[in-house]
């Protein structure tokens, strides 16, 4: 790896203005091509080979994903990445060279150097060398830094509970901080056509591209508040185009072909979300303001690393044709804080289910439930949370359900139970089976086996002074 | 004036943060965007959710959307990774406030029967 941003431009990197002077181009499209690690295989090779593309974004992680991955890490130095986008980039290299088309990926996780060189190599397979060039944003992970960072004053109290770190230091697995557009942004100008980072927010991956495109710059709070709300569109994929939709789900088409959202934006910010010509799925004013809303808190106050962005400005327009305009979003300058995710490790988990058949077949899962109960009871066996479902019936909108009919075809018994205890969860799992004969009548579905102990991985959210954060960021580039 | 479920009016989406389940409201008709202000409170929605949030029921306005947010804090047994239930995550939050019942008037009630269900649905029970 050659390290052709160094330190003291890395850190400009995260705290310089936008270092485009102006708008390489009147119309820039950025699709997504994967709303979450373990979508759709396919999705992001459409979105190349189905149209017109320029950027090609990929979002992986989710809060628990990074404690998978420093574990995986733990146990072999060269892994902790998303593994998926290496073969992806192997089939898909060749495509993006010819066609200038850059992909912006969180796939890095805890160990983005280690991705990009696996990247490099599939692009070498692939025969793209030459015109490729893999950016590397690192400074997100603060695990080896925990002890230094507490130790200089920074609690990283829990945002809920507000109780501070050090109660549970120990049990810690993995830190990362959100990084914004800056980062990215410096790597596409330095030259990268793949730019890999950690933890990055999930709309970055969007407005990044954007943002230095447009040469927009870092006080262009209206601007950056529409890149993050076309991220926010993008980034979980087919949700925006069809896919998981209320409203007439029946009648949206061909979801089987689903195209993903594509963001075409201009420099003023404003912007339309399409999909390719002859995709399935939709994008319309339904569509678009389901997905605007999912994962919402208030929409007022949309925090990111680069601005702040009122989601109460958004205004829609249906264009027809798969197309939505997106324009009038405002924004505010962002807040001297940055979101660190902090997982960690809280005790164990196991769930266990059977299969009731008719007739009484809710009775009998309530009555194997309670006889369950009473035997872990007697056991002396202690639990935070014993919970019972009935699914078919109750499992999704509890009581809303109102009670079973008699005549319910069938129901399965769900029990989870959970504490800290890990031999006490283990030997929950060796009760659910023998309901089976030493139980109420007709069940079945036990044939995968005794239920699995999970470690639980909890996540606690916490702020951190950006400028305990920011020097750290820094940007390599790997040759491919 | 009619009793409806306020499926026939609104579709939604929800997601979560932490242990908090978030429901987006949208109306079929900016005609109807009144009646969800007026009817679906956050006092109604947390009695609604009664036994399944703990927490406060928070509402946020989008006009410019014809939708309003739901927070419901305290939903989902902790959240994420530690919760017990099948829907850890909230993603169905969504539907179990589209069984809410609402007042609305009779020529809104006609205008909006059958809506939210499939065409071949049936009659089935739409609480």
């Amino acid at each position: 790896m050659t390290r052709t941003v160094p330190r003291r431009t890395a850190r400009s990197a995260a705290n310089a203005p936008g270092p485009r002077s102006g708008a390489r181009r009147g119309k820039v499209r950025v699709a997504s091509g994967q709303g979450f690690w373990g979508d759709d295989l396919e999705a992001p090779v459409r979105q190349v080979n189905g149209g017109d593309i320029d950027y090609l974004m990929l979002d992986y992680l989710a809060e628990v994903t990074m404690s998978i991955m420093q574990k995986q890490r733990s146990r072999d130095p060269r892994a902790g990445y998303a593994r998926d986008f290496v073969p992806l980039m192997e089939r898909i290299f060749p495509a993006c060279v010819e066609r200038g088309i850059r992909v912006v990926t969180n796939a890095g996780g805890v160990n983005p150097a280690e991705c990009a060189r696996a990247v490099a190599g599939a692009g070498r397979r692939a025969g793209a060398g030459g015109g490729a060039r893999i950016g590397v944003v690192t400074g997100d992970d603060l695990m080896d830094r925990l002890d230094e960072l507490l130790a200089s004053g920074h609690p990283l109290a829990n945002m809920e509970t507000g109780r501070p770190l050090a109660e549970i230091r120990d049990r810690v697995r993995s830190a990362n901080v959100y990084l914004g557009a800056r980062p990215i942004v410096a790597a596409l100008d330095a030259g990268a056509t793949v730019v890999v980072t950690g933890r990055s927010t999930d709309t970055a991956l969007t407005y990044g591209p954007l943002a230095w495109e447009f040469g927009w710059p870092r006080d262009g709070w209206d601007l950056l508040a529409s890149g993050v709300v076309a991220g926010h569109i993008n980034e979980c994929g087919a949700q925006a185009s069809g896919g998981n939709c209320s409203a007439e789900w029946w009648s949206i088409p061909d979801l089987a072909g689903v195209g993903f959202p594509i963001i075409e934006a201009g420099p003023d910010g404003s912007f339309v979300v399409t999909k390719h010509p002859g995709s399935g799925g939709a994008v319309s004013l339904r569509t678009v303001k389901e997905q605007i809303l999912y994962e919402m808190g208030d929409p007022s106050s949309y925090i990111t690393p680069d601005v702040v962005a009122d989601f109460t400005t958004i205004r829609l327009s249906e264009e027809g044709g798969d197309r939505v305009g997106v324009h009038g979003i405002r924004g505010r300058p962002p807040t001297p804080s940055l979101k660190v995710s902090v997982a960690h490790s809280a005790g164990y988990k196991a769930v266990g289910t059977l299969v009731y058949a008719w007739p009484d077949a809710a009775a009998k899962a309530r009555a194997a439930a309670r006889i369950l109960r009473e035997r872990l009871d007697r056991l002396g066996l202690a639990f935070e949370k014993v919970l019972v479902e009935l699914v078919g019936w109750d499992a999704t909108h509890g009581h809303l359900a109102g009670d079973p009919p008699p005549d319910l075809p069938e129901v399965q018994l769900r029990v989870g139970v959970r504490g800290p205890d890990r031999a006490a969860v283990e030997r929950f799992t060796r009760e659910v089976a023998p309901l089976v004969l030493t139980g109420p009548p007709s069940v079945t579905g036990f044939a995968g086996g005794r239920p699995r102990v999970q470690e639980i991985v909890a996540y606690w959210p916490a702020l951190i002074d950006r400028r305990a954060v920011e020097p750290r960021v820094a940007v390599d580039m790997v040759e491919v | 004036m009619a009793e409806v479920p306020l499926l026939e009016l609104a579709h939604a989406r929800s997601g979560d943060k932490g242990d908090t389940a978030n429901v987006g409201l949208m109306v079929y008709d900016e005609r109807d965007y009144p009646i969800i202000l007026k009817m679906v409170t956050p006092d109604r929605v947390k009695e609604h959710f009664k036994g399944l949030v703990q927490g406060p029921v928070e509402r946020f306005r989008l006009d410019n959307l014809h939708a309003v947010n739901f927070l419901l804090h305290g939903a989902l047994d902790g959240g994420g990774t530690v919760s017990l239930m099948t829907d850890a995550q909230g993603k169905v939050f969504s539907t179990a406030l589209l069984r809410m019942r609402i007042e609305v008037p009779d020529e809104v009630a006609e205008r909006v029967r059958g809506r939210g269900r499939h065409p071949g649905a049936g009659t089935g029970d739409s609480r």
